[in-house]
């Protein structure tokens, strides 16, 4: 059964980007019908899941130069630095909107809106509310968004493929959760704000919904994917869970100790220990760096064994009750909860976790992919402001910033274009009848999705992690086009109409498997090390060959096809990281 | 500690079944697995056909609310060896029609959220090169009310939901309160219009068996009956001073 | 709301059972505590009445106390001091819910509510009893 339905302009997603941009298009233009698609309810999007906190410049003494500059040297010269300089520039604009929406921002006792330190970044600029930003600003946009009558949610439906005609991208094509119904939704223009693709992972601090989708659709539909080797690890998750402890507990003044109780950041070229949080400097340093120093302390046998695995310790004890009770509330109910642990009395345990995805759908600083009609904005897509590493508290910005440029600029292309046709049912009759062919009317599949996803994961861990090299990289190439051949062979318990999850479990893991390919393809091509990309063959970062932004293209036989596109420099030249000095 | 478990688990596809009956699965006993973790085992290696929602597994999207032995619980943060050794009953949350197995239509909250009005209301908008000042204590004032997660486990165990579907509701009327004592917000008068109606708060009766049941510790009871109380204060207001007597 | 249509057939509505107050202890309590205010009408009942013996003179007031010296009657009011005494104290103990009073910037504790309520009901009731029992 297929339904059609028509608006100006289809968002692919309801998280940050997604609603920031629905609103960007209905005040731009409140004739324009607005369709916000999402496979969960806007308000489950895992951008609720975010806690440290925004950057944006507040204070008087910092300057749009000087968080240019953190983030172009936090990402290791990967960063396109035109992008990085407009988003600079309206991450405050921003942030100061959400507080007009109503968004909680911790205040100081004057009643000014509060900024703390956070890790990368020389001056103090992150705007925080306590420690569960994300969630406090994703339900004001939520709510926010429930104002603007152009706007129509779908809930609960999983896009399943891109209409495209004639070169240009017109709309959707939706599965209804519910009804299992197939809804096409023809537009104008057709916005991704999807999110990551933590779960490709065993361990990550991202829900079950961040799988890729809108990466996968954009790759299928001839869309490029950029830099799609840099994976973030966040230093601090809990073990077994994954669950993740901010980088706020550090820019509060938390402390990274390994089992001899020794602050062992400063063996690694990232500053001396002092007793309060220093800018730019051991705890406060960046991600990737931070990651790297455990897996060498893992090395040299200094990390502590729990039960499951290696961990060491973060160290909140000095803080006092009443910072943690005020500043890191979350943190604390975490720690109880998951690990029996209360941070005011104990060390908490934790380790480098997969957490955020710099890579992405290649767009330039409107949101636009170099598909006419198609657009992305957010963790889905890579413009690059993160370059070859993200700075924390810049992606909640970043979805505000990019979800607004995104929304206006589809906005005005789609007041230019004429109405896609009805010729497009065609192509969604045909994405129904391969929804019913290879998934609902099969049947005797042998291979369980569950077994498919773990060897996925599985590999991903082992080939995919800090350190990489080019022979386990190839092998996981091997092994996930093996995985994507036995997808085939998909087994469906479930084979009904009705809310059928595992049909969805289904299309996720393909959408999984393709963006695993691209990230594998990518990080085996780039022999250097860059930011979160670490090769043991090719331990130094190479700017003669690898200035470049690596491009996966979808070939015909469904490989990826990696080319090269030059990274954008404007005032800042390559120099060399320097951190704790 | 044995190292399995039985989990009773709701079973309902409309497509086949005139009502919901239980299956009785049988999992690992984990001390650091949650019921959600049970319920994914079960899907991934016992019964596909197992539908439920869920996603960041740390207590924050609320989208695993559901009736665990009797209690709306979210499934991700309520550990399976509390339930030792067992059975474990795991239905769908109560007073919400069920779509399939333990996935409810939660669409009515929705409609009730955006009744509330739960957006900041001003005569006229700030520049945006203008702060609103907000100070710790006036954050303070609305802060508690503005956690929920909309998991409605609040809706699960209020009997008012239950038996009268038109309610308001716990959560959508603890967020329009959160709007209403956020100091940089001007639309009180507005809710109050519409919640002020024999379906909005009118239709609590307190039994507080939503405070009880939220994970978050919105206490919506207590935004409830605070908002009985400013509701009689303006309605004798307007009474005694019939003339200029809005404050809001 | 989600329209049936013939690809959904029906979403299961489970009906609330009219005893759905003895599912769980906290809706028990809360329909004793909704019940007891029936008590308390009878109390106020009964004041009445003995207000009105008095108002009558001496004979029939004795006919009243007579009355109320009915086994029956003596186990009803017997229960109804005991619904009045949980009415007053459950009400004094959700009083403060309505009221989030906030002094230098913290909000009181329940206790600072509900406590002068208490206080205040002992000291009128032992007024009360004073003003009766001394003669």
């Amino acid at each position: 059964m297929l339904d059609i339905s028509s608006h100006d302009i289809v968002l692919v997603g309801g998280g940050g980007a997604g609603l920031r941009a629905a609103i960007a298009i209905s005040e731009a233009d409140p004739k324009l019908s607005v369709a916000v698609v999402s496979k969960v309810y806007p308000m489950r999007s895992h951008t609720v899941a975010a806690e440290g906190g925004a950057a944006g410049i507040h204070l008087a003494d910092d300057s749009l130069d000087e968080h240019a500059y953190d983030t172009i040297s936090g990402g290791d010269w990967l960063c396109d630095q035109d992008a990085v300089e407009a988003f600079v520039k309206e991450a405050p604009v921003e942030l100061m909107r959400l507080e007009h929406w109503g968004c909680p921002w911790s205040r100081e006792p004057d009643g000014h809106v509060a900024v703390r330190p956070f890790g990368g970044m020389k001056k103090t600029r992150t705007w925080f509310a306590a420690d569960k930003t994300g969630f406090h600003m994703l339900h004001t946009l939520f709510q926010t968004s429930l104002k603007y009558d152009a706007v129509t949610r779908y809930d609960e439906y999983f896009v399943t493929r891109l209409l495209v005609d004639d070169g240009r991208v017109q709309g959707v094509v939706a599965l209804e959760l519910t009804t299992g119904k197939v809804q096409a939704i023809t537009a104008k223009a057709v916005i991704l704000c999807t999110g990551g693709c933590g779960r490709v992972f065993r361990f990550t601090t991202n829900a079950a919904i961040c799988t890729g989708d809108g990466m996968a659709l954009a790759y299928r539909a001839g869309a490029p994917l950029k830099d799609m080797e840099f994976v973030q690890y966040h230093p601090t998750g809990l073990p077994f869970t994954g669950i993740l402890i901010t980088e706020a507990a550090r820019s509060e003044g938390g402390y990274l100790l390994n089992k001899d109780g020794y602050r062992y950041l400063q063996d690694y070229n990232l500053g001396t220990p002092e007793p309060k949080p220093v800018l730019r400097s051991m705890e406060l340093g960046p991600r990737d760096r931070l990651s790297q120093a455990f897996v060498h302390e893992q090395e040299k046998g200094r990390t502590v064994e729990g039960p499951y695995g290696a961990v060491v310790n973060l160290d909140l004890r000095h803080l006092g009750a009443k910072t943690i009770n005020t500043k890191l509330p979350f943190v604390r109910e975490l720690c109880l909860k998951y690990e029996h642990i209360d941070p005011i009395t104990q060390l908490i345990p934790v380790r480098p976790v997969v957490h955020y995805m710099m890579g992405g759908v290649h767009t330039d600083l409107s949101g636009a992919t170099p598909l006419k009609g198609l657009y992305a904005a957010g963790e889905a897509a890579c413009v690059s402001i993160n370059g070859a590493n993200r700075l924390g508290s810049n992606s909640l910005p970043e979805l505000l910033v990019f979800g607004a440029r995104a929304g206006r600029a589809a906005a005005a292309y789609a007041a230019e274009q004429k109405s896609p046709g009805r010729h497009l049912l065609a192509q969604a009759l045909d994405e129904e009848a391969r929804l019913q062919e290879q998934f609902l009317q099969k049947s005797g599949g042998r291979e369980p999705i569950a077994d498919l996803r773990e060897e996925m994961q599985r590999i991903m861990e082992q080939c995919g992690g800090i350190y990489r090299s080019g022979e386990s990289l190839s092998g996981a190439g091997a092994k996930l086009q093996e995985l994507q051949d036995r997808f085939r062979d998909i087994r469906l318990d479930d084979r009904g109409h009705l809310f059928n999850t595992e049909l969805i479990s289904a299309l996720e893991l393909s959408c999984m498997l393709e963006v695993a390919q691209t990230m594998a393809q990518c990080a085996l091509q780039r022999t250097e090390s860059r930011g979160a990309h670490q090769r043991t063959d090719y331990p130094a970062r190479n700017d003669e060959k690898f200035l470049a932004h690596s491009m996966a293209f979808r070939a015909a036989d469904g490989r990826p096809r990696v080319e090269y596109a030059p990274v954008t420099i404007t005032r800042w030249p390559p120099a060399e990281r320097v951190y704790g000095r | 500690m044995a190292n399995r478990i039985t989990l009773e688990v709701t079973r309902y596809d409309p497509a086949h079944d005139e009502k919901p009956r239980l299956d009785a699965f049988e999992v690992p006993l984990r001390k650091e697995w949650v019921v959600l973790d049970a319920l994914n085992y079960i899907k991934d290696h016992l019964d596909g056909s197992l539908s439920f929602r869920w996603s960041c597994r740390m207590g924050v999207c609320g989208s695993c609310g559901m009736t665990v032995n009797g209690v709306p619980k979210l499934t991700c943060a309520t550990f399976l060896s509390d339930y030792a050794p067992g059975p474990v009953r795991v239905e769908p949350m109560r007073n919400f029609p069920v779509l399939r197995d333990l996935v409810v239509d939660t669409s009515d909250f929705l409609v009730k959220l955006s009744k509330s009005k739960p957006w900041i209301i001003r005569k006229v908008e700030k520049p945006l090169d203008e702060e609103y000042f907000q100070t710790p204590e006036q954050l303070d004032a609305y802060k508690q009310f503005s956690m929920c997660i909309n998991c409605m486990l609040c809706y699960a165990a209020c009997p008012v939901y239950g038996l009268d579907p038109l309610f308001s509701g716990p959560a959508a009327i603890a967020l329009a309160q959160r709007y209403n004592l956020d100091s940089r917000d001007e639309g009180a008068s507005d809710r109050l219009d519409i919640l002020s109606q024999h379906d909005g708060i009118w239709g609590c009766t307190f039994v507080g068996e939503c405070t009880q049941v939220c994970p978050k510790n919105v206490d919506p009871a207590g935004a409830i009956q605070q908002y009985k109380l400013t509701a009689t204060m303006e309605w004798v207001k307007s009474l005694v001073l019939p003339r200029g007597a809005s404050s809001e | 709301m989600i329209n049936p249509t013939e690809y959904l057939p029906k979403s299961y509505h489970a009906r609330v059972s009219t005893y759905w107050w003895l599912s769980r202890w906290a809706y028990l309590k809360f329909i004793l505590r909704e019940a007891s205010s029936v008590f308390v009408a009878w109390f106020v009942v009964v004041t009445l009445l003995q207000i009105r013996a008095l108002a009558r003179g001496p004979a029939d007031y004795a006919e009243f106390q007579h009355w109320l010296r009915n086994p029956l009657l003596l186990a009803l009011n017997a229960v109804s001091l005991f619904f009045v005494i949980f009415h007053a104290v459950t009400w004094f103990n959700l009083a403060p819910k309505a009221m989030a009073i906030r002094l230098r910037g913290k909000r009181l504790p329940s206790i600072a509510i509900a406590g002068p309520n208490y206080v205040a009901w002992v000291v009128i009731s032992a007024a009360v009893a004073w003003i009766l029992l001394r003669g």
